[in-house]
């Protein structure tokens, strides 16, 4: 039944979009606004669907109706609900249709927010933007039709479901991948402005400004994914890492560098109407990239160039992507004569060359890391054995590349527009550079002797010392002319540029969590011991007894665990419980790590192996310092994007409410 | 004019030249070849003391783990050849006999391979194991641990 209702249900999407995108298009071309207002309800019947469609496979998860493969794949009859319900996500055909469905909901969204206001130009750019999402949406809807139905039917039907990878039964899955897609799919809105201006004929800055805010919040959803799916390993898969340039992580970093370097160089184009190509195709690539990630990551062709030819899914991604590709550079071809920019470089020494430097510095992180991840298949293809590049490769490649940004993260915002003085260099940068320089000696007096370490402390000084730097001038000139207090003038410069103070205050967020990657990476220390009842492990300053071993009961499974009694520097810290999960479906026991969370220093257990009359446990011990700083720089982003995006007019509103309370 | 333009090009050339430079020289140090057992029974002479990444599946009896000494040791095998590994530390999760799994170190002049790093091979969809224990049986199992546990 609800296998019929459901495939009919997308099917119907299917027609629906299609008819939005013709109908835009003809309406736009023949001015005849009544068929501009039938696409856009054809837009909002097409989200009206693909959500009943939604709903169809969630009442199926959630109601254990194991006609469905996918509900038997997904979920048992015991899972709790929220994880039946996370099932929707939990593998490749109810993914794409939550895409799919984000899909629909921002051409919604784009209706709303972009049809009423905004700039005069966006009435002509809206039908073909509309045109782009449906068409983008007719891919997902087609690939959901003949490929990977999620409605497909299972014969005979099982009298249980195999149930969800136990490692996916956590909350963060609640909440992880709803981000991650929500930025990827978010990065789509700007793509299609973009080729709505190149279709009109209005590739100026025009589309730029209209989805400034917008491609900033996609890359709020995307970082956020990216920071919440590294805390989500770190916290639960028990190796005691949080990013292992695995591909599936690098699909998602990709369109995460170019999306960056497209926010920085979207301001030089605002401001000096240059690199109107290169912005045109910095959105592409990260369009693409993100069909590309899901290709690489789906389509199984990194486990054996063999596997991709079984299923039509890689084919087909790849197909639209090169559909994208060509669509997308051919257009730009078309517009060439209009894309011809205005300005030119001045200088060297000025922030356009600072923030092209950062836009060829991140191309080339997600240049190498976009090569790493593809090294097999190259080396398959050219070779023809397989050669795999590691950790070790992108670790030594990323770590230069991120210390150049970090310099130029300093440099960019406050390096003179044009042609930088002597004198705006020397006022801009001589405090900062002496402030790191400072900060670095008392390090190395302390004892830090790492190189890298300290090259990327006094990088992170000098930014850290940039920023302070400004916002102390900017404040104390502001609280100087205007006669306000201290507090008043940060305020209102806080309000009055906030997209300046905002990103300064993501640059801040970014420092501290490479604060945290370097020294976690570099002064991490692991110890791995089996102990006897009693018996104790001594790493650092850290002190760990175990007390013997433990079972009980859970909903789902049943869990083993170690007690173990901590304590640093001989004051006691609490117990600990590492322990392994033991699934009926699963033949071999999950971790369960415990550990002590702390701002300086997290203290990491991990039960390795036990025996199974308790007399003996291998405990593994991982201190992590200053790792938090990764996750509360996470949290500075956010808030930085906050600060940088929030309307005008409620701010307006909440300043004069705090006026009216204050007086 | 042409002068300026020049300088640009040149500065760029530089950086996409430091890029490439850097890109060459990080896959050069941590190329990691893939083989089989079998493969690299073939190729023993030029493989010793290299990177390099085996994937097979562990031979049905053959993992030994020593507690005390952390030693780990198993056979793994791609139906016509096998090699044994040997490796300090425990093993990852979902490691298990009859699965898959991919070791990566290097080929030690006894015949050993000497295992840096063990990557159990799983997949996001998780078949049903051919002989499921029942939760019974594993109940009965833990209660037992439970008790003599608590001793």
């Amino acid at each position: 039944m609800i296998a019929t209702l459901g495939g009919f249900t997308l099917f119907l999407a299917l027609g629906v979009t299609l008819y939005a995108a013709a109908a835009s298009v003809l309406g736009a071309r023949q001015g005849r606004e009544d068929w501009l207002a039938s696409s856009r309800n054809a837009v909002l019947a097409h989200f009206c669907l693909v959500t009943l469609a939604i709903f169809l496979l969630e009442y199926a998860l959630i109601t254990s109706d194991f006609s469905l493969r996918y509900v038997v794949n997904n979920s048992t009859r015991e899972s709790l609900t929220r994880y039946k319900i996370a099932g929707l996500w939990g593998s490749l055909e109810g993914s794409i249709l939550l895409w799919e469905w984000l899909q629909s909901l921002m051409a919604v969204l784009v209706i709303a927010r972009y049809s009423d206001r905004g700039p005069s130009g966006c009435r002509q750019l809206m039908p073909y933007v509309q045109a782009v999402l449906q068409g983008i949406s007719v891919f997902f809807l087609l690939l959901m039709t003949f490929a990977v139905n999620p409605f497909a039917r299972i014969f005979p039907i099982p009298p249980d479901g195999r149930g969800l990878n136990p490692l996916l039964e956590v909350t963060d899955m609640l909440i992880h991948p709803l981000l991650l897609y929500s930025g990827y799919v978010g990065f789509s809105v700007p793509y299609a402005f973009a080729m709505a201006a190149l279709i009109t004929g209005r590739p100026t800055e025009e589309w730029l400004r209209i989805t400034r805010r917008w491609t900033v919040v996609a890359w709020l959803f995307l970082t956020g994914g990216i920071f919440y799916g590294g805390w989500w390993s770190y916290r639960t898969l028990g190796w005691g890492g949080y990013w292992a340039w695995d591909p599936v992580e690098n699909a998602s970093f990709m369109p995460w560098l170019t999306g960056t370097a497209f926010i920085h160089s979207v301001m030089i184009q605002e401001r000096k109407r240059m690199l109107r190509v290169w912005n045109l195709v910095l959105v592409t690539v990260t369009f693409s990239l993100v069909i590309f990630g899901t290709f690489l990551t789906r389509s199984g062709i990194l486990g054996s160039v063999h596997a991709f030819a079984e299923g039509p899914v890689g084919v087909m991604f790849l197909a639209f992507l090169a559909l994208v590709l060509l669509f997308s550079f051919g257009l730009v071809a078309y517009r060439s004569d209009q894309l011809k920019g205005h300005g030119e470089l001045d200088s060297i020494v000025s922030r356009e060359s600072a923030f092209l430097l950062n836009n060829l510095v991140l191309v080339g992180i997600c240049f190498t890391v976009f090569l790493g991840t593809i090294f097999p298949l190259l080396s398959e293809a050219v070779r023809g054995n397989k050669i795999s590049v590691g950790m070790p490769y992108f670790n030594k490649v990323s770590v230069p590349l991120g210390m150049a940004l970090l310099l130029l993260m300093g440099i960019g915002p406050l390096i003179a527009w044009g042609r930088a003085s002597l004198n705006n260099l020397q006022r801009n940068f001589l405090k900062p550079i002496l402030g790191a320089a400072a900060g670095t000696a008392v390090l190395y007096v302390l004892g830090m002797r790492h190189v890298e370490a300290l090259a990327a402390f006094a990088l992170c000084f000098f930014v850290i010392g940039t920023i302070i730097f400004e916002f102390v001038v900017a404040t104390r000139t502001r609280a100087g002319t205007m006669g306000e207090t201290f507090l008043t003038a940060f305020g209102t410069l806080l309000l009055k540029s906030r997209r300046r103070y905002g990103g300064l205050i993501v640059h801040l967020g970014v420092v501290i969590a490479i604060i945290g990657i370097a020294v976690s990476s570099v002064y991490k220390v692991e110890r791995e011991q089996t102990l006897r009842p009693g018996e104790s492990l001594t790493v650092g300053r850290y002190t760990v007894r175990f007390d013997g071993m433990e079972a009980g009961e859970r909903p789902t499974h049943i869990l083993v665990w170690a007690n173990l009694t901590a304590s640093q520097d001989g004051k006691p810290l609490g117990e600990l419980t590492p322990g392994q999960r033991f699934y009926p479906n699963q033949q071999s026991p999950f971790a369960s790590v415990d550990a002590r969370y702390h701002w300086s220093e997290d203290l990491y257990v991990i039960l390795s192996s036990f025996e199974r009359d308790g007399s003996s446990a291998t405990i593994k011990v991982i201190i992590n310092p200053m790792i938090s700083w990764i996750w509360i720089g996470g949290v500075v982003i956010l808030l930085g994007v906050i600060v940088a995006v929030l309307p005008e007019r409620r701010l307006a509103l909440l300043t004069s409410r705090a006026k009216a309370q204050a007086a | 004019m042409k002068g300026r333009k020049l300088k640009y090009v040149v500065a760029g050339l530089i950086v996409v030249g430091a890029l490439l430079g850097l890109i060459y020289s990080g896959v050069r140090d941590s190329m990691v070849y893939f083989y089989t057992p079998s493969e690299l029974a073939q190729k023993q002479n030029e493989l010793r003391g290299k990177a390099l990444r085996v994937g097979g599946m562990v031979v049905d009896g053959s993992v030994r783990w020593n507690p005390q000494s952390l030693l780990l040791s198993f056979q793994l095998t791609d139906g016509q050849g096998t090699l044994s590994v040997w490796h300090t530390g425990t093993a990852p999760d979902m490691f298990k006999e009859g699965a898959g799994a991919v070791v990566e170190g290097t080929w030690m002049p006894d015949g050993y391979f000497r295992a840096s790093t063990i990557m159990a091979k799983h997949s996001e969809e998780y078949k049903p194991p051919a002989h499921p224990e029942s939760l019974e049986g594993k109940k009965q199992l833990f209660k037992s641990l439970l008790k003599e546990g608590k001793q």
